[in-house]
């Protein structure tokens, strides 16, 4: 497009009485661009003048210079125009009050030695609104040449065929993929299950069945049963899925990156690119190469992990005070319920009756915790499975003991019905011995509620152990990825496939795949049913956004992708490596190969590249480093004292709507900072840096989100990718005899707008302590 | 160009509340393709996840999230939200529903450029809602900074007053309309959803519990507010008596929950919220002590149990199993907690400085009736869905009590099964 110019500027919300809007207009002037001023720019008059210079006169390249981007975001959109907002309102003017700022007086203007801080700094602010609108394009959709709308669900349990059922009922075409010879699941065997629905009382025939039957009538479902993923190659709209039978091995096996302690030599340092490779083949012999797609493959738009969890199985030695081991009748709440599937509850040492039975839900030895891997569900199913002692045996007794009684919200319904039976004996209670009784066990509690020990002879006794998520032994996506077959992070979700987000619960640092039930976290059957339509809907929702060209959450909507001069790329692999969803792979030769639709638009990639190659439409190595490049550095030959200039660099997500907050709340900070939006910390590239102290910038700070276990990073690894490399700027800058100092990184959340004026102004005065910068002048 | 054909991608939603659940239902269905209609009484959107200072288990704020979905709103044209109204009839059945909206005056139209001209003008001041009346703010206010809209609201109780017309006067581009009268409007939708949340239980209730008695008592969403760097106090936990720092706070657990007389069921978040809470105080006070007297401390899965861990390593952190039977007056501002240690059968007397009521959630529902006749509830006033005959959904808080990661999972999928609802007809 032949971009036409037009800056616009508002002089309304105090803005006009501020500034010398003239001498602005003259900057523009200087540019050689058209500017006009209004007093209420977002009034209808002010919208007519735009309107009308872009209908008549053609213009569709605006800077609007007015309040900050985040209000007003209606109004000043126009379709087919580059819109670039300078905020003047809440970053210049109400965060700089003229009080703290006085203007300078007719007087003080006359010598060429006063300036006006507040004043550059809008001017400052149109110069690198007028160089970002030169160089960012209009972006267009990226769309896929041939699109699958298909979703595959891997998982044929309860959480599985109800998402699939979802799917389907939407209109798209499902396939369920199950690694055993029948549907169903976990929840299939079992005698009863618990409630789906208020009043939360009774326990109810598992609904596993019916879902079968439905599933198999489903003209868009397609059932494999014991059929397994070998690897799901490219990105979404295009996956290739290479199904086998479970066990079997394949060529099309997922390969694994090579484990850290083989990717160096015997003296701790990294291979070269050539040994390298030549390890990967070895240690993935016999599979092909994530980048070679199986001719074979079945298409997909979408993946859903409903693969569930298997039982808690505890290690031998694990409880001995809970008689675990020892004794054949102490066993796992999922072994009882294996055993009731196929009859009544008996003692496994004899086969005799066991009416007497003890569960306990919590493992004691000084804890108060529920077994490893357990929830609300686990509390839930001693109540379900002490109902089954009561039906086996009218004389039978069900004793339940437990630190706390985790039915929570509605679930609370089914524990007060089971209260009514005098039948199931409840207690908090500590269990301090199971032990061998004659034929049966001796059950000690300490702590109880009734104020005492308890001892109770029982035929039985049932551990509340939980359910371990699948991906705890296997990565189970098997995604062709170059950063590997699995999720990112489960570690630090207990090896659930499970979300950081609670804003976003379906966030899995993979795009296109979306995982449900058990997988996620210890769920009941209406917990699961329900993520099960949550993940259904992300994995449409997927589909219809990359039909359109667009991306996903958490930048929805956005059309801009990563683009890649490869001429100058060296294949230093660090794109690939850093993309915190995994969103690029790399060849043979280290080039990277980027899966647009698997890319969030976080811009990780171009903060990470050395050789500045990857870029966005409207948001590059370039757009920044212009910004950057049109600051005005006053030095000693303009003034006897120049004032600073400090570069921040500042996340949009967080920190940015905390800076309008401080505008909002007329919270000063230092005049002589400018500030630019970047679009996560992690597409900080470290030129930016470099240019803005070459240039003789004083100073640079990043102000982005925590990271860490809990971090905020709406791109996960953003901030913390940004920190690893400011360390490694501080090396390059003492190379330069400039002190590391003169860089920082500072964590914020969005509420800490109270805050960040004092964190910028102690900056500040740090660089004001180093001294100016020695190259300033240059 | 694809292989297959999806979801026709027409048919309207309609969503009642603004808040995390219904946001999360209004956005997963637009960013589908949908038309969404959000409508939200009060003059912002966010609802209830607006006045907490973090979320539990990571101590996040959540106009974090909420910044998110409203630039997800801000490029999305498929959703268009109505504050300040509220739905007066729906008629019609599962794919066709007329409905109508009333809209409420906000004395304030879209001239409005958040500039604070006619808050300074005002003279009055009216309690703030936002903060449970603990403080006030101006006849003409901004319902709290990271309010979306970014727009003033007038008070109706200054309507008709000096003070509306100094507003107006003060207001540079003519956006005080103080002449604004209510309005109406008809939509007509596929499929609805009730996100009409929750309310914290009027403590007042709760007899023995001493709130509205004691100026020392407060309720956990007091609590927050007082905690949120937005609050009545800037961020400060203070005593609301003489707005002392509390040396002593204590938890009543299931203020109202789990109790035949007032909520029966659990509430779902109130343990939680109380761990969280412990963590506020113990930040701004090192030597404070605090308290917790619980029935069972209801931190299920591994999330919540890793972080009641954290909370129980400080040794300052006491937690004493026991319904608590009455506060009572301690003395010299004090408040004292009278309980039965459940383990030990011993009664418990426990002078604070400061009592936090962990009252738990009602639904909006309750006290307000929906205007749709075929709606089912459970005797406590949640709605119950049902999925078969779909049309109309409850989602979030309206539906069951839930934490707000529950609350957007199940937001999620309501907003497709809203879409199956459209694919029917």
């Amino acid at each position: 497009m032949s971009k036409k110019y037009g800056v616009y500027i508002c002089k309304g919300c105090g803005i006009g009485d501020a500034l010398d809007i003239e001498a602005i207009c003259d900057v523009v002037e200087e540019e050689a661009l058209p500017c006009k001023t209004h007093d209420f720019l977002c009034g209808q008059e002010g919208v007519d003048l735009i309107k009308k210079d872009i209908e008549e006169n053609g213009t569709n390249s605006l800077v609007i210079a007015a309040c900050s981007r985040r209000v007003n975001y209606n109004t000043f959109k126009f379709d087919g125009c580059i819109v670039e907002r300078v905020n003047l309102r809440e970053g210049v003017v109400w965060s700089h009050p003229r009080e703290e700022f006085p203007k300078l007086t007719e007087e003080e203007k006359e010598d060429e030695n006063n300036f006006d801080r507040v004043q550059m700094m809008a001017e400052d602010y149109l110069r690198m609104g007028m160089a970002r609108v030169e160089k960012v394009k209009l972006p267009e959709p990226y769309l896929l040449e041939t699109m699958s709308k298909k979703i595959m669900v891997m998982g044929g349990g309860t959480t599985g065929m109800s998402a699939a059922l979802d799917a389907a009922n939407a209109g798209y075409d499902v396939t369920i993929v199950e690694k055993e010879a029948q549907l169903g699941g976990n929840a299939l065997k079992w005698r009863k299950q618990l409630p789906l629905q208020a009043p939360y009382e009774e326990l109810i025939p598992p609904v596993a069945a019916d879902k079968i039957k439905a599933v198999q009538d489903h003209p868009k479902i397609d059932i494999r049963t014991e059929t397994v993923v070998a690897r799901i190659a490219g990105q979404p709209g295009d996956f290739t899925v290479t199904l086998k039978k479970p066990g079997e091995k394949i060529e099309f096996d997922v390969p694994y990156p090579l484990p850290e302690e083989m990717r160096v030599d015997e003296n701790g340092k990294e291979l070269e690119h050539e040994a390298l490779m030549e390890k990967y083949r070895e240690y993935n012999e016999g599979r092909r190469d994530i980048l070679t797609l199986d001719p074979n493959g079945e298409k997909f738009g979408a993946v859903i992990l409903a693969a569930g969890w298997r039982p808690y199985q505890p290690k031998e030695d694990e409880f001995p005070h809970l008689g675990w081991g020892a004794s054949p009748d102490v066993i796992t709440n999922y072994q009882l319920e294996q055993m009731v599937a196929e009859g009544k509850i008996t003692r496994p040492s004899d086969g005799k009756d066991a009416k007497n039975v003890v569960f306990i839900q919590s493992p004691g030895n000084g804890t108060d915790s529920d077994f490893p891997y357990s929830g609300v569900v686990t509390g839930m199913v001693a109540l379900k499975q002490a109902q089954y002692v009561r039906e086996d045996y009218e004389d039978g007794k069900a004793y339940i003991f437990y630190q706390h009684m985790r039915t929570s919200g509605l679930a609370e319904n089914f524990y007060k019905a089971a209260q009514q039976d005098p039948g199931i004996f409840m207690t908090k209670g500590e269990i301090t011995s199971v032990e061998k009784n004659g034929s049966g066990l001796a059950v000690s509690a300490k702590d109880t509620l009734l104020g005492e020990n308890i001892g109770i002879n029982a035929d039985l006794v049932v551990l509340g152990t939980g359910m371990v998520p699948v991906t705890y032994d296997d990565p189970t996506v098997n995604l062709a990825y170059r950063q590997g077959p699995g999720f990112r992070d489960n570690e630090v979700f207990d090896w659930y496939a499970d979300s950081n987000f609670i804003c976003f619960p379906y966030e899995t640092q993979r795009t296109g795949i979306y995982a449900a039930g058990g997988v996620r976290r210890a769920l009941s059957v209406e917990e699961s049913m329900e993520d099960a339509s949550g993940a259904a809907l992300k994995a449409i929702q997927c589909l219809e956004s990359v039909n359109r060209g667009i991306s996903v959450h958490p930048r929805s909507g956005d059309m801009t992708i990563p683009e890649f001069f490869f001429q100058r790329c060296t294949q230093c692999k660090r794109c690939t490596d850093e993309c915190p969803f995994g969103a690029i792979d790399d060849d043979e030769k280290g080039t990277p190969k980027p899966n647009p639709t698997r890319c969030r638009r976080c811009g990780t990639c171009m903060g990470a590249c050395p050789e500045r190659i990857i870029s966005f439409a409207d948001y590059s190595i370039d757009s920044i480093g212009s910004q950057v490049k049109a600051v005005e550095v006053p030095s000693e030959d303009d003034y006897d004292e120049p004032p600073f200039r400090i570069l921040g660099l500042v996340c949009e997500n967080d920190a940015y709507p905390a800076m309008d907050i401080m505008g909002l709340h007329k919270k000063s900070f230092s005049a002589d900072v400018r500030i630019i939006p970047v679009r996560c910390l992690g597409s900080v590239n470290v030129i930016w840096i470099k240019d803005a102290l070459s240039q003789g910038m004083d100073g640079v700070f990043l102000l982005g989100c925590k990271h860490g276990d809990d971090y905020q990073c709406h791109f996960v690894k953003g901030s913390e990718l940004a920190q690893i490399r400011m360390k490694k700027i501080g090396d390059a800058l003492s190379s330069l005899a400039l002190e590391e100092e003169r860089v920082a990184q500072y964590e914020v959340a969005i509420d800490d707008y109270d805050n960040i004026p004092g964190i910028i102004n102690s900056f500040v005065e740090q660089i004001e302590e180093l001294g100016p910068n020695p190259f300033k002048g240059f | 160009m694809s292989e297959a054909q999806g979801a026709p991608l027409s048919g309207s939603i309609m969503v009642v509340g603004g808040g995390i659940s219904g946001l999360t239902t209004a956005l997963e269905a637009a960013e589908v393709g949908y038309e969404v209609f959000i409508v939200e009484k009060n003059p912002y959107l966010g609802g209830r996840v607006a006045q907490l200072k973090q979320y539990f288990p990571k101590l996040c704020p959540p106009t974090c999230g909420l910044e998110i979905n409203f630039r997800r709103i801000k490029d999305n044209p498929r959703i268009k939200f109505f504050t300040l109204a509220d739905v007066e009839k729906v008629e019609g059945s599962p794919g066709n529903y007329n409905v109508s909206i009333k809209l409420n005056p906000r004395y304030v139209n879209e001239n409005c450029t958040c500039c604070g001209a006619c808050a300074d003008a005002c003279q009055s001041e009216i309690p703030n809602e936002f903060n449970f009346g603990m403080d006030k703010t101006k006849g003409a206010y901004l319902p709290h900074e990271m309010a979306f809209p970014a727009r003033y609201v007038i008070s109706p109780q200054i309507i008709g007053t000096e003070d509306a017309k100094r507003c107006k006067e003060a207001c540079p581009y003519d956006a005080v309309d103080l002449d604004m009268q209510p309005g109406t409007m008809d939509l007509n939708v596929g499929a609805i959803v009730w996100a009409t949340g929750w309310e914290p239980y009027d403590a007042a209730k709760i007899d023995n519990l001493g709130f509205g008695q004691y100026p020392n008592i407060i309720t956990n969403m007091m609590l927050e507010r007082q905690a949120a760097p937005n609050g009545p106090t800037g961020g400060k936990i203070v005593r609301p008596s003489d707005n002392k720092a509390p040396e002593s706070v204590a938890f009543v657990q299931c203020a109202g929950s789990r109790d035949e007389n007032h909520l029966p069921y659990c509430s779902y978040i109130c343990c939680m919220a109380s761990l969280k809470h412990a963590t506020y105080i113990r930040e701004q006070y090192p030597e404070a002590k605090v308290y917790i007297f619980y029935i069972d401390l209801r931190t299920p899965g591994y999330r919540y149990e890793k972080f009641y861990g954290k909370v129980k390593e400080d040794e300052n952190v006491e937690f004493i199993k026991g319904k608590v039977a009455a506060v009572e007056d301690g003395g010299n501002g004090r408040v004292t907690v009278v309980a039965e240690d459940a383990v030990s059968g011993e009664k418990v007397q426990q002078t604070v400085d400061m009592v936090v009521l962990a009252t738990g959630m009602q639904p909006t529902a309750v006290n307000a009736k929906l205007p749709a006749a075929d709606l089912k509830y459970t005797e406590e006033g949640f709605i119950i869905n049902d999925l078969e005959k779909g049309g109309m959904f409850a989602t979030g808080c309206a539906n069951k009590p839930a934490d707000v990661m529950m609350s957007n999972q199940n937001a999620t999928g309501i907003a497709l099964k809203a879409i199956q609802t459209m694919m029917k007809r």
